[in-house]
């Protein structure tokens, strides 16, 4: 029945997908943490630059992105992320630089509603011992907020698992390129979907499961 | 209040929603209706919409290219006229399942006969031989597949051109592989790669579009063989015997020499002679 899988690199496609996701993952965590503090920043140009960026990128469809990451940027401006040479390599990290611009500014959002659920004597009473915005931030406040908000993040994390098929777009060898190319040669969309998807929900589902009894855990209980 | 205001508009919206898609499925039942009611007084041919030269939606609704030009004769054979063909998008992924659930009667849409789409659907022809060439600009030096070692190349994601390049023609050229041909020509064209590659016959009608002309011409490598076929529903042989019998006619007359001509001709295209019915160039 599932013959028609034979010659094919199921798992490596999927592999590509996990590494995609997991650097992505990283990169986003980081850049929209950076900019849920420009968010709550004393700074109006930084608050603004953070409103700004959210409310841009966040409406931008992302296969937009993505495909302008490589026909725009590679193609036109010559940006080719230190990989001119090899464009599976090309591929990879422009697909990442898409994912992380995309994803952190529902990072960024998800962290600042956590933010929100710290209450603000804690902040002013880290202020009157003399911490600056940052210590307040790295020490206060951001420890507490990020324990709140680790089930959004999961959502987060299981949407970009599932916005990394979108780097078929641009040729990166993951589970949707793999797919493509299948049904390109087999004719047989229905099961070949069908082995896709599962492969989909065998990677978010345990996602979903471990981080959601981990933010039961984690969560401040006020 | 405000939230009375929220609700009434929304509803106002989601009202409007539903009377637009009542009007929409209304417009397919007018059509659906005389395709139906009438007997048999209309057909449904799948093409591409997306192919310059083969099938292509022009932006007024009609249609153009080899493909179209091939059904609409097929369809004339049968008996229908030009305007009671009912053209029908079907993507490549989607073929099989559209012939198979009687979507379309026929499909003509770069559609290559191999083993594994034989056992799905039953073929009539093949009407075209085309092969997996290059499209290169006009001025390069591009002339013979091991040229393309270390040089860059462009296909769409998944197609067998892509897959053929990596697997024989060009294991160490650079692939890039985009969502269609028309970004891997914008690519040409910035020279961020050397070279496009899948069908000649799809290539050529790239080409020879008014804003390309001149720009770029094809390698000529004959890298792999393609037998266009018509698509039937699996166990259809009546009808694939119609459409043989209309392709023949349709060499025999010029038409297909014509229609060649017309699609492909200002790419320098040098097509097969018409391929006989059934014979499947391996």
């Amino acid at each position: 029945m599932f013959d028609f899988l034979e010659g094919y690199d199921v798992l490596g496609a999927f592999w590509m997908t996990v590494k995609l996701t997991a650097v992505s993952a990283i990169g986003s965590l980081i850049w929209g943490t950076l900019l849920a503090a420009m968010r709550v920043s004393p700074v109006p140009l930084m608050r603004g630059f953070g409103t700004a960026y959210v409310n841009i990128v966040r409406n931008i469809p992302l296969t937009v992105i993505i495909v302008f990451a490589s026909l725009g940027l590679a193609d036109i401006f010559g940006v080719t992320m230190g990989a001119s040479d090899n464009f599976d390599v090309q591929g990879f990290r422009l697909a990442v630089l898409g994912f992380v611009a995309y994803t952190a500014a529902f990072v960024c959002e998800a962290i600042r509603s956590g933010i929100n659920t710290v209450p603000v004597g804690q902040a002013e009473a880290a202020r009157a011992i003399g911490l600056s915005f940052s210590q307040v931030l790295r020490l206060i406040v951001l420890p507490q907020a990020f324990r709140s908000v680790i089930g959004p993040l999961a959502n987060v994390l299981i949407a970009l698992t599932k916005n990394t098929t979108v780097a078929a777009a641009i040729g990166v060898a993951e589970a949707a390129t793999l797919m493509k190319t299948m049904i390109e040669n087999e004719a047989q969309t229905l099961a070949i979907g069908a082995v896709f998807a599962l492969g989909f929900v065998v990677l978010t589902l345990p996602t979903g499961l471990f981080l959601g009894w981990l933010s039961k855990r984690l969560a401040v209980k006020r | 209040m405000k939230l009375r205001k929220v609700t009434a508009a929304s509803a106002a919206v989601l009202a409007l929603a539903l009377t637009a898609t009542a009007c929409g499925s209304d417009d397919d039942k007018d059509s659906g209706s005389s395709s139906t009611g009438g007997g048999d007084s209309k057909i449904k041919i799948g093409i591409k919409y997306d192919q310059p030269g083969l099938g292509l939606k022009e932006p007024d609704g009609s249609f153009a290219g080899f493909d179209v030009d091939v059904a609409t004769y097929v369809a004339k054979e049968l008996g229908y006229e030009p305007d009671q063909i009912e053209w029908v998008e079907t993507k490549s992924a989607d073929r099989e399942n559209a012939l198979a659930r009687g979507d379309v009667k026929l499909i003509a849409a770069t559609y290559s006969i191999n083993d594994e789409r034989k056992q799905k659907v039953d073929f009539a022809g093949p009407y075209l031989l085309a092969h997996q060439d290059l499209l290169v600009k006009s001025d390069s030096d591009i002339t013979k597949a091991t040229d393309l070692n270390g040089k860059k190349l462009c296909s769409v994601v998944g197609s067998t051109s892509a897959q053929n390049v990596q697997k024989d023609i060009a294991p160490k050229a650079q692939l890039k592989e985009l969502g269609g041909y028309s970004e891997c020509i914008a690519a040409l064209q910035s020279g961020a790669v050397d070279a496009v590659t899948t069908d000649d016959s799809i290539l050529a009608g790239f080409a020879a579009q008014d804003k390309y002309k001149g720009q770029f011409k094809l390698a000529g490598l004959k890298l792999s063989n393609e037998n266009y076929g018509i698509g039937v529903k699996k166990g259809d042989t009546a009808t694939v015997d119609k459409v043989n019998t209309a392709l023949e006619k349709m060499v025999t007359d010029k038409a297909w020499q014509k229609a060649v001509d017309d699609n492909f001709g200002p790419a320098e295209y040098k097509n097969e002679v018409a391929p006989k019915i059934g014979n499947i160039v391996k």
